[in-house]
């Protein structure tokens, strides 16, 4: 499969690298990183929150930031993994995807953008949370900030003020060719260089995710909606500080039930 | 008919001095770490007073509870699971550490070290946050005593929502002290607003807990709990609060703040209730209906039928026998002198209070009468309305009937027993007792309770089961955990990382080093954990004297001090 690409002119070891290989150790870093951490650090998997410190700047910033994100990833998911074929066929146009596509998603930018730079200021002037922050905090704004400035700067110079950038031929079709592997580098050949940045970008904030704070999105509490209020939990549950391993279980008597049914 | 069993601890605040031993033997024990260095899990507050953190009480500021909406409903008071998850962001209701106190320490080594000089030197404080100077301004007991509360009082939600003629003759002043742990409430709006499902109640004896490696740390439990004994541990972003000293409660020894009260104020003992009934309860519409409702959840352990529905959910029989003999039991349900603290929170306190008789008393005997006479206390109790409305807003949710009658029986044991005092048998006055509807065996099992309060009787703390006490923690010997004994060592990624060692295992590492290695640590000591108690332990006694004496080598070893 890889043979039969490597003829093609636009296919350098270079583009194998960066489109093919990173992506994919990126991806293995993300997967066992998260495994890892769950099972080795659960007491470290919190939001680490700083509002008992701040909380003036944090209530304006945070939603900001947070609401603001959340927008680019939809976004990204609808304009990434969704074929242009398909929305085609429901009526959406390539003209009035662009257009939602470059009026929401410059939307959601500013929030995020101006929501990041209000929590960066709190965490730089404010001493206390200052004096939280990690090393690893650090690395992570870099990875986070990049990702999002490049991202914001190719949407802003590219499809708000220059001609429009038909990502959905060339990136997307890239990032599901890696979904399917089936991995298609010659895709990303000619992309804008903005745009590779932020790929880059991006996929190095993958490579760390899973070993800073972020870890907190996978903690989303949506099974808060369906839980009965009050929760009650046995002692019994999980005596002692590890849970049994298989065949190491403690004697019981048989269940009655399963008798009766002999 | 759900029945489950309930830890739960009542304090007699007649005979709280406020010396907040409680306060720092809780903390020693639990919370003296960093990032919970402003954390009480135990603290006493001076009543009136504005508490800790300042004018929790004030639940329109801080939404903690839970209330009662049109359609007859309990809602979380600061909004249900959609306005918790669109919140959760930015917690709009989230104390800030200014609104507990900034923690500091002071410089001390400049006491030790500073070159000699003019001025004395001083300990500048330094805060625990940013390590700058900083300027104490508040702190968990700032308003002690009534110290400097002129200028606070005013904050108190309490004497706020009593009627206006108070805050006019607040001259007339009237302390007590109200020490206050987390209630393990039957319905814990904590527990409820929790994101994660971290926060549970125990199923065997009702505590309520964080599961520290759940908890994501969104915060939403320190909103929902209206006492605020939930704290955010701001350095590993998670969320702590009082344990009941379970581990110390499982091997039937009394929590840590009872344990160490000088003033033997603390009772702790086991309530049976009815799981079914505790939503319905606290759903009545009347505030002051609460405590009664409460009360009905309550089951009698005396009851042949609640014993066998007790047995058919497995709750064992020596529990069930120390739920009979439970002193909570006979405070809230026999002699009736026991109140929650706002019930109308609707969260079902559990740690319930006896309320001061002490202010009224100090009335009657500063104005030259008989502070011990019934009739004298009866009146005192009738006109003496700014502390009894001040009590009603702290435990009947402003009714001051159940105050009253509380008040009432204290008094009239005061006076009977003084009876008994001074003139032995010829001085027990039956009416006295009839007159508070009790009678006189019951006064006088009531004071010993109170007043003698045997350390059997305070505390009546079944140990978690035989045949499962291999399993509790401290007293395991389970060497079933990853790498096992022997494997030693640190985690891959440093010193105490990776998952924790139990403390059996601590241990014997601890003492396999000192078996095993080459030199004894201490030179000259005597392992006696190897010996038999047959024969002699090696170096026990000195070498017997051989016949050819060998002076040098006698007076090198001395004898017995091997």
């Amino acid at each position: 499969m890889m043979m039969a690409v490597a003829g093609t002119e636009t296919v350098t070891p270079l583009s194998i690298l960066l489109w093919v290989a990173l992506p994919y150790a990126a991806a293995a870093v993300f997967v066992v990183g998260h495994v890892w951490r769950y099972r080795y650090d659960k007491f470290g998997w919190t939001t680490r929150s700083s509002q008992v410190y701040e909380n003036r700047l944090l209530r304006l910033g945070s939603p900001m930031f947070h609401i603001g994100i959340l927008l680019v990833l939809i976004g990204h998911v609808v304009g990434l993994f969704i074929p242009r074929d398909w929305l085609y066929s429901i009526g959406v146009s390539e003209h009035a995807y662009h257009l939602g596509a470059t009026w929401i998603g410059s939307f959601a930018a500013i929030l995020t953008i101006v929501g990041l730079i209000i929590l960066i200021y709190r965490r730089r002037t404010v001493g206390p949370v200052f004096l939280a922050t990690t090393p690893m905090d650090k690395v992570m704004y870099v990875a986070l900030g990049g990702t999002i400035a490049f991202g914001a700067a190719a949407t802003f110079m590219l499809q708000v003020f220059g001609s429009g950038y038909e990502y959905r031929g060339t990136i997307s079709p890239w990032v599901r060719s890696l979904f399917t592997l089936q991995p298609k580098p010659e895709l990303m050949a000619d992309v804008p260089l903005m745009f590779q940045i932020h790929v880059l970008f991006g996929t190095a904030l993958f490579m760390l995710w899973p070993f800073t704070r972020l870890v907190h999105v996978f903690s989303a509490p949506v099974g808060y909606l369906v839980r009965p209020y009050i929760v009650y939990r046995s002692r019994d549950e999980q005596r002692g500080t590890r849970t049994k391993r298989r065949g190491w279980e403690e004697v019981k008597p048989p269940d009655p039930e399963k008798l009766r049914r002999l | 008919m759900k029945v489950m069993a309930q830890m739960s601890m009542i304090m007699n605040l007649d005979k709280c001095i406020g010396c907040h031993t409680c306060s720092v033997t809780c903390k020693q024990a639990w919370t003296n770490r960093s990032g919970v260095e402003y954390v009480w899990f135990n603290n006493v507050e001076t009543r009136p007073g504005v508490g800790y953190p300042r004018g929790y009480e004030d639940q329109d500021k801080w939404g903690g509870g839970w209330v009662r909406n049109k359609r007859g409903r309990l809602k979380l008071r600061s909004g249900g699971r959609f306005a918790k998850l669109a919140t959760i962001f930015s917690n709009p209701k989230l104390p800030e550490i200014h609104d507990y106190y900034e923690p500091w320490t002071y410089d001390y080594d400049m006491l030790l070290n500073a070159p000699a000089g003019e001025h004395t030197p001083v300990a500048r404080p330094k805060s625990l946050l940013t390590g700058n100077d900083m300027k104490i301004g508040w702190s968990a007991n700032w308003d002690d005593n009534l110290g400097g509360s002129t200028e606070t009082i005013q904050e108190d939600p309490v004497l706020q929502h009593m009627s206006e003629h108070v805050a006019m003759e607040f001259e007339k002043t009237f302390m007590f002290y109200l020490p206050r742990i987390c209630e393990h409430c039957l319905n814990p709006s904590c527990v409820a607003s929790c994101p994660s499902g971290a926060m549970y109640k125990r199923v065997e004896d009702g505590i309520v807990l964080v599961d520290q490696d759940a908890c994501r740390g969104w915060r939403m439990c320190v909103s929902g709990c209206p006492y605020k004994k939930v704290y955010f541990n701001h350095k590993t972003g998670k969320a702590e609060k009082c344990t009941m000293c379970y581990p110390r409660l499982e091997v039937g020894l009394p929590t840590v703040c009872s344990e160490t009260c000088v003033g033997r104020l603390r009772y702790l003992g086991l309530v049976l209730y009815d799981a079914d009934q505790v939503a319905e309860a606290a759903t009545v519409e009347d505030e002051t209906a609460l405590l009664e409702s409460q009360r009905q959840v309550f089951l009698d352990p005396h009851d042949p039928a609640v014993v066998a529905a007790a047995r058919s959910e497995g709750i064992p029989d020596d529990w069930i026998d120390a739920a009979q003999r439970s002193p909570i039991w006979r405070l809230i349900q026999d002699y009736r002198v026991a109140l929650p603290l706002h019930p109308e929170y609707r969260t079902m306190p559990m740690v319930w209070y006896i309320p001061p008789l002490s202010p009224v008393v100090d009335v009657v005997a500063n104005s030259g009468n008989d502070g011990e006479d019934a009739q004298t206390l009866f009146a005192a109790i009738e006109k003496l309305r700014i502390p009894i409305e001040y009590l009603a807003g702290l435990f009947t949710a402003g009714d001051v009937a159940p105050v009253d009658a509380v008040l009432r029986r204290l008094a009239a044991m005061r006076s009977y027993m003084r009876g008994i005092n001074l003139n032995g048998d010829a001085g027990r006055d039956e009416s006295i007792a009839t007159a508070v509807g009790m009678t006189g065996a019951e006064v006088e099992e009531m004071y010993r309770l109170l007043a003698i309060a045997k350390y059997e009787d305070r505390y009546v703390i079944p140990s978690a089961h035989a045949e499962q006490a291999a399993e509790l923690e401290e007293l395991a010997c389970s060497l079933d955990y990853e790498d096992g004994p022997g494997m030693g060592g640190a985690g891959p990624f440093g010193s105490s990382s990776g998952p924790s060692v139990p403390v059996a295992v601590e241990n014997f590492h601890v003492l396999a080093d000192r078996q095993t290695a080459d030199r004894p640590s201490t030179p000259g000591r005597v392992n006696l954990l190897n010996w038999d108690g047959k024969g002699n332990a090696s170096g026990l006694f000195p070498p017997a004297p051989t016949e050819k004496s060998d002076p040098e080598r006698d007076a090198s070893s001395p004898g017995g001090g091997q």
